[in-house]
């Protein structure tokens, strides 16, 4: 058949309106509901029934439109989301429950997850935690953790309608999301949503080997043959054909030049209709594949991937405090082990994707992202633009972690829509983004560490080898800041801990949530709970005794007199933490096939850049109307920052939240909030629209002449000030633009590292203790998790209700690291072989938010991104050894290696 | 690009005599295996035909629609001899891959680490088919013939699931590295008949050990005359030739090796516990 041929009519009750549809009844339902039919609530994921997020109701039933043919449509009924939610009772309560739980952070997977809840809501069933689970395990949630929505589900299942999720109060209040209703009514807009029907389609050609040479054939002969409009390679890069994340390590080019560094990396691309790109003959490319290393074991001796990196070292951190290995051997007792841990993909439901078109000499970019600006300069220099003329226009993101930070497929759409002049569209392939983006360093860690007779930590030492992939990315990031960390939130006195970042021929690694934290805390958790053993000694009261307080000096030197609250979250696990043992004990008694344990870890992260300027603008401003605006920056992926930044705002204003109307994100209207990373948005962002709240409060007491304690309200075109119960009305100026506006910045005060790394890198630190319950099916090694108990100090929770929501997605993550995630270059490159948790798999969660304020967070709030999930896998593992008697020192603690450890362990306690 | 949508089983195999096309029916194989590529010109739908979703039970045999999905076995009233199937349909993947996805498909796709193989083979499943040369059925065993190869000519399709009525009851365990859409690390089916705890006949199937799933037929035999107590003894000493597991991403060759004989242990005390209320 030609390409041009008529495509059959499907005919369809879509929402309850009839359609018919010229489609190919072979093209996935979910192609033709997005593209057809318009309803981009219907999430692509994974385009294999792994993900759920396509789920929509076929006669009733939910199925997953990515592997239903269009053609099985016809003659049935469709429903999706924005359908359901909009005509149909439990659906729309649904929504309200989600929005009163904030059971949709990200929103990419809320369409499936509603959808499949509301047919389990029509079944009449009378719901159940296991009921929920058994209907929604079919859809994954990368951020939530699962809890809310279970909650949400349950929740649904019982009153009528209410509208009753707190859309107003203070900073301490659990305000419903401001951008929530989008996402549970399926309007949200993200990366791939976007694009104008009109768009040309890009397509990237990738290397199929690790490591491997390759020439091109006759690519206009093939372009012409195709029926394509463009091919990119190489030498159409205008500007620089490089970009990167550290200043100093940009290192990564859009397309390779004459080798290839790892599989996935991006050659070309070809732009066409989407019908040309639906049947091509082979792209003319010839590979030579050439030795690749893929571990940092072999890196010196391989083939050297940079010039300037001599045995493939990208880069070394170094902390060192007092004499670490004179104290060693002075102390009582000393323990020590190599741990490992592998990479670790990001998994967002969200497949990067990007629109690009060229208005006049400028080029606008929609675009899931976590880093605007930083995306904005990065492009420019590939286009030799000036970074003016680029226009970032974020849309929803569907999850970052700190992968969507780097450039994707932005810099492949904007070439092509820059050459072309018209609008290109991509969205990755679940491959494609699993295969090509960075990932979580693996690690190599070994590490020491002594105590006097006490139990009083003497030293540390600690040496780790990460492994960065092909390119730099994030891993300078890592390697500095896993010395700075790896003491753990305890007094260490003396300490030496060395960091090494390693090219190999895999994606690069990247940012993701912790910066190589996590890692560390796996083998110096670990290693704590052996020396609790040795000394005999309760493995919580061994931290708590041993953590920081203020006063005391971090391993860089660093006094906090305020704010360190390691202590007070040891202390309110504590009546958990004995319940937990007793319980585990007296099951114990009476079991021998199962074996329950209970384990514990802390953890710290200091909020925001590593010992470097990173400064937030949030500018707002009070039209002649009298309309707030608040022009807000500070991506939101999930975890909140709209509302956040919009509470603190508000607080310091003195007006309710309701008051304001967001606008944002884009480079075009919005000021630079930094990137959204390093727990640094409420914290630095935060601080920022304290002080464009505070600056417009003080303009506008200042226009009715009033004091400090007068109320604010904004009228019809005028400021209604009200002062010891009398109420002035102030008309406002009659400007272009702005009546009022305020423009404030925030730059935490942080002092550089010395050459032992001695300083003070960070203006906040967040601290965690969580400890989980378990149970170890000693036979077959298996591990059910029972119940995780956390205490977070956030300083001031602005809204707690956000803040259990990431507590909760943190652990969720974490717990996929102890016992599940592998990604092996050119094997888990889809998401049933790289396993995440499904809702089945994330057990209670009871967050314990601990308030001990900040000398400089706003109100007092840290941020809270990465410390949710650092303290989760060693918490994880030291519950496996004490259930167990198996101690797991390379991740994940899978089955098989959980079964060998304890084989292990029996084996040494017969010898 | 087109999809024939047969409503009867003649009009179906003469668009498969016509040259053919992808069968399709839940399409939770057939779409995944694409990898993003475009859809087949040609696809035959099988899911509109008339009958081929019932089920019924006519002079000693069941016979499951080849169209039944694991949502039907959910769903169904069926006796205990079921039970480890009911457990196995809860298991594939998902409530959106059980709802269209179908018992003859999981068959067709001939994965090692298919969830319904195991449970089918221990019920002593045979697969009808027809084709240009009529209807003929063979036994589980010999119909899949290794990792997705099965004995499926040109221009045929599976049109039932036959399985002989029988006193037992089912179980069927699964081993995964997390609780939902997760491909097993094993997996183990029994069918048990015991008369006052003492077993008469014992059917037991592992998957995702193997090249294809496979009946431990020399335990079956030891099984016969032994009480619950007996079975961890008889399951540790039983020659299980055909257990040849691989080192993949999921489990190490040993761990399987290991682990299996706890699942079939496991599976054949389930089996024999007193049958839990239909719930």
């Amino acid at each position: 058949m030609s390409l041009d041929e008529p495509k059959g009519q499907i005919a369809f009750t879509l929402n309850g309106t009839d359609m018919s549809l010229a489609a190919a009844p072979t093209t996935r339902l979910s192609d033709m509901l997005r593209n057809s039919a318009g309803a981009r609530d219907v999430k692509v994921g994974c385009n294999a029934g792994d993900c759920g997020a396509c789920t929509v109701l076929l006669d009733g039933e939910p199925v997953c439109a990515c592997i239903t043919a269009a053609g099985q449509a016809e003659g049935r009924k469709v429903e999706t989301q924005a359908g359901l939610v909009g005509a149909d009772e439990d659906a729309l309560r649904l929504a309200q429950a989600f929005q009163r739980h904030q059971a949709a952070q990200c929103g990419i997977c809320t369409p499936g997850m509603m959808v499949s809840a509301i047919a389990l809501l029509r079944s009449g069933e009378v719901l159940t935690e296991d009921k929920v689970a058994d209907a929604l395990g079919g859809v994954l949630c990368r951020c939530t953790g699962y809890r809310k929505i279970i909650a949400a589900v349950l929740d649904a299942g019982g009153a009528a309608p209410t509208d009753d999720a707190p859309a107003d109060g203070a900073v301490g209040a659990p305000v419903a999301r401001l951008d929530g209703w989008p996402k549970v009514s399926g309007a949200e807009l993200f990366g791939d949503d976007v694009a104008p029907a009109d768009a040309l389609t890009l397509r990237v050609i990738r290397s199929p080997f690790h490591r491997a040479g390759f020439t091109f054939g006759d690519l206009d002969a093939y372009r012409d043959a195709a029926g394509l409009d463009l091919i990119l390679t190489a030498a159409d890069v205008p500007g620089e054909n490089c970009f990167g994340t550290i200043p100093g390590f940009e290192d990564q080019p859009v397309f390779a030049e004459g080798e290839t560094r790892f599989k996935g990396e991006a050659v070309a691309a070809i732009v066409g209709r989407a019908e040309a790109l639906a049947t091509l003959p082979d792209f003319p490319v010839t590979w030579e594949e050439r030795p690749a290393n893929l571990t940092p074991k072999g890196a010196a001796q391989a083939a050297q991937l940079h010039p300037t990196r001599a045995d493939n070292l990208m880069c070394r951190g170094l902390v060192r405090r007092g004499d670490a290995a004179g104290a060693m051997a002075q102390a009582a007792h000393v323990v020590s082990g190599d741990f490992s841990t592998g990479f670790i993909e990001h998994a967002y439901i969200e497949p990067e994707a990007a629109t690009a078109r060229r208005v006049g000499d400028r080029i606008e970019v929609q675009c899931c992202t976590q880093a605007p600006f930083m995306n904005r300069d990065g492009l420019a220099g590939i286009l030799g633009l000036p970074p003016e003329a680029v226009r970032i226009v974020p849309t929803a993101t569907g999850g970052g972690f700190g992968s969507k930070l780097d450039l994707t497929a932005q810099p492949f759409v904007a070439l092509a829509a820059w050459k072309l002049n018209r609008p290109v569209r991509i969205a990755y392939t679940r491959t494609e983004s699993i295969a090509t983006s960075t990932k979580r360093h693996p690690s190599e860690v070994h590490m020491e560490i002594g105590t006097d007779e006490t139990g009083r930590i003497l030293a540390a030492r600690f040496d780790g080898t990460f492994n960065t992939g092909a390119y730099a990315s994030w891993g300078p990031t890592v390697a500095n800041r896993v010395p700075i960390h790896a003491s753990g939130p305890y007094l260490t006195p003396n300490y030496e801990a060395n960091s090494a970042g390693i090219h190999t021929n895999t994606a690069p690694s990247g940012a993701f949530r912790g910066f190589g934290v996590p890692q560390s805390a796996v083998a110096q958790e670990q290693l704590y709970d052996l020396l609790a053993e040795k000394l005999g000694m309760d493995r919580l009261d061994f931290r708590r005794m041993n953590c920081l307080t203020n006063g005391a000096p971090t391993v860089t030197g660093q006094v906090f007199d305020t704010g360190m609250g390691i202590d007070a979250c040891f202390d309110a696990l504590k009546p958990a933490w004995d319940r937990a043992l007793a319980e585990a004990e007296a099951f114990n008694a009476t079991h021998a096939d199962r074996k329950r344990g209970v384990g514990v870890a802390g953890g710290w992260y200091g909020c925001g850049n590593t010992s470097m300027s990173n400064p937030s603008t949030i500018r707002a401003g009070v039209t002649p109307a009298g309309d707030l605006i608040l022009h807000q920056g500070a991506i939101d992926i999930g975890q909140g920052s709209n509302t956040v930044i919009s509470q603190i705002f508000a607080e310091a204003l003195g007006v309710p939240v309701s008051q304001v109307t967001l606008i944002g994100p884009d480079t075009d209207v919005t000021p630079d909030a930094g990137k959204t990373s390093a727990s640094r948005q409420t914290f630095i962002t935060g601080n920022a629209a304290r002080l464009a709240g505070e600056a417009l409060r003080s303009q506008i007491l200042r226009l009715g002449n009033v004091g400090e304690g007068a109320v604010i309200a904004f009228a019809d075109g005028a400021v209604e000030l009200t002062e010891d119960g009398v109420t002035r009305r102030i008309d406002l100026p009659q400007a272009e633009g702005y009546a009022l506006e305020v423009v404030e910045s925030y730059d935490p005060p942080t002092l550089p590292l010395d050459e032992n790394g001695q300083g003070e890198p960070y203006a906040v630190f967040g601290t965690a203790a969580q400890m989980v319950e378990l149970e170890v099916d000693m036979e077959l090694g298996t591990v059910k998790l029972l119940n995780f108990t956390a205490a977070h100090d956030v300083g001031r929770a602005i809204n707690p209700l956000l803040v259990e929501g990431q507590i909760e997605g943190g652990i969720a993550q974490g717990l996929g690291l102890a016992l599940m995630e592998e990604f092996l270059p050119g094997r888990t490159e889809n998401l049933h072989d790289y396993l995440i948790p499904t809702i089945g798999d994330v057990p209670p969660v009871q967050s314990i938010i601990i308030e001990s304020g900040d000398a400089h967070g706003p109100y007092g709030a840290k941020g809270l991104g990465e410390h949710c999930l650092i303290p989760t896998a060693p918490a994880v593992l030291n519950a496996i050894a004490h259930a167990s008697g198996a101690r797991i020192h390379h991740l994940p603690a899978t089955p098989d290696r959980v079964r060998a450890a304890i084989l292990a362990a029996r084996d040494q306690a017969t010898a | 690009m087109t999809l024939q949508r047969p409503e009867s089983i003649d009009a179906a195999l003469a668009l498969l005599a016509e040259g053919g096309g992808t069968i399709l029916a839940g399409g939770t194989d057939v779409y995944p295996a694409l990898r993003d590529a475009t859809p087949p010109e040609c696809m035959i739908d099988v899911t509109g035909i008339e009958g081929l979703r019932d089920i019924s039970l006519r002079d000693g045999i069941w016979r499951l629609g080849a169209a039944t999905t694991w949502t039907d076995i959910v769903r169904a009233e069926l006796p205990q001899l079921f039970t480890g199937l009911k457990l196995a349909a809860r298991e594939v993947g998902s409530v959106q891959i059980q709802n269209t996805g179908t018992l003859a498909g999981n068959i067709c796709n001939a994965s090692p680490a298919a969830d319904g193989v195991p449970t089918l083979m221990a019920l002593d499943t045979q697969v009808e088919i027809m084709g240009p040369e009529g209807r003929r059925a063979v036994m589980l065993q010999d119909f899949i013939k290794g990792p997705r190869a099965v004995d499926l000519g040109a221009g045929e399709m599976i049109t039932a699931l036959l399985i002989p009525d029988r006193a037992g009851q089912g179980a069927f365990l699964k081993l995964g590295s997390r609780r939902y859409l997760v491909i097993s690390i094993a997996m183990v089916s029994a069918v048990i008949k015991s008369d006052d705890g003492v077993i008469s006949r014992a059917a037991i199937s592992v998957g995702a050990c193997s090249p294809v799933a496979f009946r431990a037929t020399a335990l079956e035999e030891a099984l016969v005359g032994a009480d619950a107590a007996a079975v961890a003894g008889l399951v540790q000493a039983a020659d299980l030739p055909d257990l040849t597991p691989i080192t993949d991403v999921r489990a190490s060759a040993s761990y399987r090796q290991d682990a299996v004989r706890t699942l079939v242990t496991r599976t054949i005390h389930q089996a024999m516990e007193p049958p839990h209320v239909a719930g």
